[in-house]
């Protein structure tokens, strides 16, 4: 993908993290994306993510596919570790350097078409084996950089630019990901920041795969009157009656607000994640009630958002291998090779 | 010229071959087992060779026996003995025998009037009847059937009876019931033998010392071994047959010797030392892998040929990014679905040049289960020596037959070639790092391991990158990548395992062959000497090929490429890889998905000769 390093224009003290790094340490090199994409923004909000989480950027890992969204990890953290893969492929390729080197954070970048149509079977099985990083999925109803084509996740009667509406039931990821026991499942929207950000700061704390749906705009191909993926569609369609708050592990307001409609989880790390304004009848540990409250939103042609559905007491993949700390690809060969002697004993049975 | 080899007169000790025809899913391959490990305890060079169906219940299914005392032990094409035991079959397996041979039946029921030869002698057993009469359940009764006909096999062969009861006894260590049934079920027969034929017949064994130094063990078992032994920590695989048991076997020794106690932890309480990931698919598995060795651990897949056509995407993109991987391939019959119980070498062209665009691999080619251990450890080393995926090409009848070999050795000296690899320390030594930049003599350009220090960050991208490892679609910048890639590749020549030559006084002709041909081969080139033949021997072991394997074709007026193919893709890759002309190699070809035996050489090359 063509990328364009972006000049460094020194400004008034920028403010530090903890690493005493700015947010300019975590930018990337400067998009080539069409004027106005959602995907940008998202960019923006993990920028903004891990500077304030202090990430440091060498110990992130970003990963995608192909496709537009699959560009933009070109575009946040220059520090990190990156790697663009194949169509739909970027799933596996996450969970073995998961598997080998479980101390980064990993982040993979995948849009509708990588994730819902080629990579569609890796991802379930990702959910399943609950790999333990930030899934993000923009997702635009549309193929960008063939032009225009429909993707899995259009809805019925969604018009592409030019030709025929669409008449396929589309693929919900998040209805998918509570079926088949996904332990975060969040929707958002690119356009809002103030929403993506603490959704984005709670998956990279979470203990297991997280998945964020972003419905992010393509302001080339479907953006027009018709779509269902349209920056005018979603401002009108968008319900946020969960609303999330991530509190970070070291910060000093840790003081529970007892109030009925906040609730309030605690990542692996310590970190809490608050739930306001539920609705009542919806909670974010009861599959059931997710579903529920998707379907029926989703029937009156609104789109929830926020962070829908939550469980942070299922081992991650690690968990479930029982490996060491510490990382696979650090074991000292000594410990992994049992030697001439033992050779010799194992063919014993050889007889 | 002609050699008949099939009339020739043997000496019937310790050199026959016998054919054991089975109703599959019936118990029998433990039987035929015991009889080929029984002796080869007797210190008797031997193999065994399982021609089984597609099917888990109701189909044929054969297994062979040669006992050779001078070691050639490939495939025979007759047969001393015949023990037919699937009415289904009888017509075509009592053909099967060889002039003055036996058949050993069930004479529970009568042999159809039809079926009987003058020249073979049938040694009939109430085996049904026995086993009615002596066990209960009707399940032991088809079971012990195949003990029983074992049992008397033992008594017309002079195999040790003694040996056999020690198997028996070892296999059911822990439940004294079936050693009891079994070892009832076995002098059933052996007593039945004795007292109703002459034993022994003069196809027999006598006891040798030829196995001192040998094990028994099958290639799948070995490589699984040779993955443990390299340092693999991380697999990703998806079930096919042939290659199911390397992972099988992978995941037994890992929970042997890989799991660590944890220090203060509770009692039982462990570490793994590896992730086995049993993939969605193949496409999954190859990514799981390169996933892994971009993070620097040593990481496999084992697959047959469906799973490499799945992973070629990915093969791609491993070989553009340079990221180290090993793939097993334990090849059987294709094309699509093919045999998946038959053995080929049909993927040659296909791993050698695997995925789309201009790629080339190394691959490695075992002979046989000693070789797969070795270069299973070979595989990840040239594998993150070169940063690239490496194929080490097995095969069915390597993978899943049990062979006689040399006890496999290993030398605590080794390390392991990790390749070109910088350390954060390495990197604050620099003034600046590009991921493909500053090759050693090999071509190979150091990488960093994700984690590793900010300065050594970078993108991996499969899309067109320069020298430095940035996007480009410059020509210049985007060639001069991919030329270093083809000089990398060929610098790989002089580390794979080198090709084994035997050359013979006054040889005119050449044979080059690869994989688990060599033993039919040798055999074959001892008989053509015997009549008058002399041929020189060369075995490639690796690709790409060095220089010696275009000398070994250009030395000689005559060469014979003896593969398992249709299309001879050996003989294609050495002329397209070495230039040398291709009507100067003869393709010598057995591609029916069984075993190659050595009279099919001997018959090809007579055949080639006469018409040339």
């Amino acid at each position: 993908m063509p990328s364009i390093t972006k000049p460094k224009i020194p400004l008034a003290p920028l403010p530090k993290n903890e690493l005493g790094l700015t947010i300019r340490d975590y930018e990337g090199q400067m998009s080539t994306l069409c004027a106005g994409c959602g995907h940008d923004s998202v960019t923006a909000a993990i920028v903004r993510t891990f500077w304030e989480l202090s990430t440091p950027p060498h110990q992130i890992a970003k990963l995608s596919g192909i496709g537009c969204s699959s560009k933009t990890p070109t575009y946040f953290v220059n520090g990190a570790h990156g790697f663009n893969s194949a169509h739909g492929r970027m799933v596996p390729i996450a969970t073995g350097a998961n598997a080998a080197n479980r101390e980064l954070t990993y982040i993979g970048i995948s849009g509708d078409g990588d994730s819902l149509s080629i990579g569609l079977g890796h991802l379930m099985h990702a959910i399943r084996r609950n790999v333990n990083m930030v899934y993000v999925i923009e997702n635009n109803g549309v193929y960008g950089l063939t032009k225009g084509q429909m993707s899995a996740s259009a809805d019925i009667g969604s018009r592409p630019k030019k030709g025929e509406a669409n008449l396929l039931a589309p693929i919900d990821p998040i209805s998918l990901g509570l079926t088949l026991g996904a332990t975060f499942l969040a929707r958002s929207f690119s356009g809002d920041k103030a929403q993506l950000i603490p959704i984005l700061k709670a998956a990279v704390a979470h203990n297991g795969f997280a998945m964020i749906d972003v419905i992010s705009p393509c302001v080339t191909f479907n953006d027009h009157e018709g779509s269902t993926k349209s920056y005018k569609f979603m401002r009108e369609h968008e319900v946020k009656e969960v609303e999330t708050d991530f509190v970070p592990v070291r910060a000093e307001i840790r003081a529970k607000i007892s109030s009925d409609d906040v609730r309030e989880v605690t990542m692996h790390d310590g970190s809490v994640v608050r739930f306001r304004s539920v609705p009542e009848g919806y909670d974010p540990h009861d599959r059931l009630s997710v579903e529920e409250y998707i379907r029926d939103h989703h029937d009156r042609g609104e789109i929830v958002t926020g962070l829908l559905y939550v469980n942070e007491g299922m081992p991650e993949i690690h968990e479930l291998n029982d490996t060491p700390a510490g990382g696979l690809n650090k074991v000292p060969f000594a410990k992994l090779c049992p030697g001439s002697a033992e050779l010799a004993a194992i063919q014993a049975d050889f007889r | 010229m002609t050699i008949d080899v099939s009339n020739e007169l043997r000496n019937q000790v310790n050199d026959f071959s016998i054919k054991l025809a089975n109703v599959n899913g019936t118990g029998s391959a433990s039987a035929n087992g015991l009889l080929m490990q029984a002796i080869f305890r007797m210190g008797i060079p031997v193999s065994g060779k399982n021609l089984f169906p597609s099917n888990i219940q109701g189909l044929p299914t054969w297994y062979e026996i040669r006992v050779n005392k001078s070691g050639y032990t490939a495939r025979a094409l007759e047969y001393d003995l015949m023990v037919a035991m699937n009415s289904q079959t009888y017509r075509e397996d009592i053909a099967d025998v060889r002039h003055g041979g036996y058949v050993i039946f069930d004479s529970s029921w009568p042999l159809d009037a039809e079926l009987e030869r003058e020249d073979v002698t049938f040694l009939g057993i109430p085996l049904a009847k026995m086993c009615l009469e002596n066990f209960k359940a009707p399940r032991e009764r088809i079971l012990m059937k195949n003990v029983a006909y074992a049992g008397a096999v033992v008594a017309l062969l002079g195999i040790d009876v003694d040996v056999v009861a020690d198997l028996l006894a070892e296999t059911f260590a822990k439940n004294e019931r079936l050693v009891e049934s079994n070892k009832r079920a076995l002098h059933l027969g052996y007593d039945y033998a004795v007292e109703n034929f002459e034993c022994p017949l003069p196809i027999r064994v006598e006891a040798m010392d030829a196995n001192a130094n040998a094990i028994l063990i099958d290639g799948n078992l070995a490589t699984a071994l040779g993955c443990l032994y390299a340092g693999a920590t991380v697999a990703g695989w998806y079930p096919i047959t042939p290659a199911t048991a390397v992972m099988d076997n992978f995941i037994r020794l890992c929970a042997r010797y890989r799991r660590e106690p944890v220090e203060g932890g509770e009692p039982g309480e462990h570490r793994n030392n590896y992730m086995i990931l049993q993939a969605e698919d193949e496409i999954a598995a190859i990514g799981m892998v390169l996933g892994a060795g971009w993070s620097g651990a040593r990481s496999f897949t084992s697959t047959s040929g469906p799973g490499i056509s799945l992973m070629n995407e990915l093969l791609g993109l491993a070989y553009y990014t340079e990221i180290p991987a090993v793939i097993i391939d334990v090849q059987r019959t294709g094309p699509s679905t093919g045999m998946p119980t038959r053995t080929q070498q049909a993927d040659l062209l296909l791993c050698a040049y695997a995925s789309h665009g201009d790629t080339k691999h190394i691959l490695l080619f075992p002979a046989n289960p000693h070789e797969c251990f070795e270069m299973a450890v070979t595989s990840f080393d040239l594998a993150e020596h070169f940063q690239t995926p490496v194929f080490m090409l097995s095969d069915l009848d390597i993978g899943m037959n049990d062979w006689v070999v040399p006890q496999l050795e290993w030398d605590d000296a080794y390390v392991p070639d990790r390749g070109p690899v910088l350390s954060d320390e390495d990197l604050r030594s620099m003034a600046e790092f590009f991921r493909y930049s500053g090759v050693n003599g090999d071509h190979v350009a150091s990488r960093t391991l994700p984690g590793s220090d900010e300065k050594g960050a970078y993108f991996i991208r499969g899309s067109g990158h320069d020298q430095f490892g940035k996007y480009t679609e410059n020509p210049v910048a985007y060639q001069e990548v991919v030329d270093r890639l083809k000089l990398k590749h060929a610098s790989a020549a002089s580390h794979v395992p080198a090709p084994v030559v035997k050359r013979r006084d006054g040889a005119t002709v050449g044979i080059i062959t690869l994989g688990s041909c060599d033993l039919a081969v040798r055999e074959a080139i001892d008989l053509l000497a015997e009549s008058g033949l002399a041929a020189d021997f060369m075995r490639v072991r690796g690709f790409p090929f060095v220089a010696d394997v275009r000398q070994f074709v250009e030395e000689h007026e005559h060469c014979f490429v003896v593969e398992q193919n249709r299309d001879g893709q050996l003989r294609s890759l050495i002329t397209m890889e070495t230039g040398v002309a291709i009507e100067k190699m003869h393709p010598i070809l057995a591609y029916g998905g069984f075993p190659l035996s050595a009279k099919q050489v001997v018959d090809g090359v007579l055949r080639e000769l006469e018409n040339n």
